[in-house]
This record gives C-alpha cells, sequence and structure tokens, in this order.
C-alpha cells in the first residue's frame, strides 16, 4: 500500500531534479519550467499533508500557490521578451547588470 | 491500484522532470512539462484533489505551458543549445551534490519523524463518505476564512497582468526615434 512517505520522496526527488536544473541550465526560459517542477513538488507536499492529517487547508494553500505561480510565469515571460528585444538570445550569464 | 497508479505516475513525472532539466531544445522542454503535470494531476486524483487536480489541467497544462510555448515561438529561441558547454568550472558537480544533500536531508526527515518510512502503516484514507464534494469543502474555507487571500489573489492576478503588458509592449513612437538615434 502506498503510504504518505511515497508521495513525499517523489516530491522531494522533484524538488531536487528542479533544483539542480535551475541551477545548471542558462536559458532562462528552461530556469522558469525548473521553478514551475519546484512549485508543483511542494504542491505536491501540501495535498499529502493535508490528506494526512484530514485537514482541507492543504487544498487550499495549493490553491494559492497556483495563482502565485501563474502571476509569476506572466511577469518573468514579460521580461524575458523585453530583455530578448534589445539583446536577443541572452542567457542568464549576460544578464548580470540590470540595465538594458 | 492504487500504488499501481503510484507507480506509473511517479515514473512519468520523474521522466518528464528529467526531460526538462535534459532537453537541449526549449520546445522539447516545454512538452515534457506537460507529461510532468499530467502526471501530477493523476497524483492529485489519487489523492482525492479533485478540484485541484482539474486546475492542474486547465491553469498548467492548458495555460502555463502554451504561454511558455508561445514565448519560445515568438522569440524563435528555439533552436539547440550546446549543453557540453560549462560557464563555471565546477559548477554542476557542486549543483548535483548540492541536489543530492537536499534530497538526502529530505529523506532523513522523513525516516525520523513521526510520518517516518519504518513502521509507519497508517493507511491514506480520507473520509469521502462525508456529505460535501471535495469542491464544497474548498469553497466552504476559501470564501471564509481565506476570503481576504482570495481578494488579494484578484489585486495580484490584475497587477502581473498590467505589469505584463507594460513591460512587452513596444516603445512609443517618441520613445523609439529617440532610442534608434541613440543606437545609431
Amino acid at each position: 500500500m502506498v503510504t504518505a512517505s511515497w508521495y513525499l520522496i517523489l516530491a522531494a526527488a522533484l524538488f531536487t531534479i528542479g533544483a539542480v536544473g535551475l541551477l545548471v541550465r542558462r536559458n532562462p526560459l528552461i530556469m522558469f519550467m525548473c521553478v514551475e517542477l519546484m512549485l508543483n513538488a511542494v504542491n505536491l507536499t501540501f495535498i499529502t499533508f493535508g490528506r494526512e492529517l484530514n485537514d482541507i487547508g492543504g487544498q487550499v494553500s495549493v490553491f494559492f500557490v497556483l495563482v502565485v505561480a501563474a502571476a509569476e510565469v506572466v511577469v518573468g515571460l514579460a521580461i524575458v521578451v523585453a530583455i530578448n528585444r534589445r539583446r536577443p538570445q541572452a542567457t542568464a550569464d549576460d544578464l548580470s547588470a540590470l540595465r538594458g | 491500484m492504487e500504488t499501481a497508479v503510484f507507480i506509473v505516475c511517479a515514473a512519468i513525472v520523474l521522466a518528464g522532470a528529467l526531460g526538462v532539466v535534459l532537453a537541449r531544445n526549449p520546445v522539447h522542454a516545454a512538452l515534457s512539462l506537460v507529461g510532468t503535470l499530467f502526471g501530477m494531476a493523476v497524483l492529485f486524483l489519487n489523492l482525492e484533489a479533485h478540484f485541484l487536480a482539474a486546475v492542474q489541467i486547465i491553469v498548467y497544462a492548458g495555460a502555463i505551458v502554451v504561454l511558455f510555448l508561445f514565448v519560445i515561438m515568438l522569440l524563435g529561441v528555439d533552436r539547440l543549445e550546446d549543453l557540453s558547454v560549462e560557464p563555471i568550472t565546477g559548477q554542476r558537480t557542486l549543483a548535483i551534490l548540492a541536489g543530492l544533500g537536499t534530497f538526502g536531508l529530505a529523506v532523513a526527515f522523513l525516516a525520523t519523524s513521526d510520518i517516518g518510512l519504518v513502521g509507519h502503516t497508517k493507511v491514506l484514507t480520507l473520509d469521502i463518505t462525508d456529505q460535501y464534494s471535495n469542491l464544497h469543502q474548498i469553497a466552504d474555507v476559501l470564501f471564509t476564512d481565506y476570503v481576504y487571500a482570495f481578494e488579494a489573489t484578484a489585486a495580484l492576478l490584475t497587477i502581473s497582468v498590467v505589469g505584463a503588458v507594460v513591460m512587452s509592449r513596444r516603445m512609443a513612437r517618441s520613445d523609439e526615434a529617440q532610442e534608434s538615434a541613440g543606437d545609431d
């Protein structure tokens, strides 16, 4: 039988993959996708604990995480578009200065 | 049955996650992300979070990944990336070590806590004979205890949409003329 621990280990593995990807990759779009992976891992943890403790609050937290993730992606991709207009094919290493 | 669904979905989720990190082409990474999010939605169903499984498909796989693909196509960055070059020496080794450390700490915490791996026999069951559905329970809490947070998310979404429009629109004509003069 699958217990809560299996879900939590899966979430930890997913979070690890996302974190390593965020550190290793240099393409801003891929880095955003890795952030999404980490957010999803946290969502899985929330829902697992919510079920284990028989509390609906875990699912409500996931709802808010989803909203924040959507807002984060919209703003982040707008920044990527704005940067690419001035400096095409820029990677994260090229963006060490904040000026356009 | 729950075990079989978990094993299949865990494999899909991890394979998709590795695909995101290892894909050389950003389009392939985005499609791998869809796989991960879909597997995650089925896991949510397994955990009896029905509303969130639907939201996961609609918002993540439907909206966010499409937004990613749209930006990839718009910018024309769907070219292969050379992953063999390591910009900072030793960075990958350190990143993988840090990742393994994170994973190890999480598993060690699980093994030593109340909900640990060893001797944990409690079978996960939520009282779904409850008269309220999952959606009804979420709505009950969301519109009473968390109603101010819910209103704040409305403001957050509005601000982010306005911010995205402001940042990604083209410059006004006078600015543009000035800018091109500056570039010359």
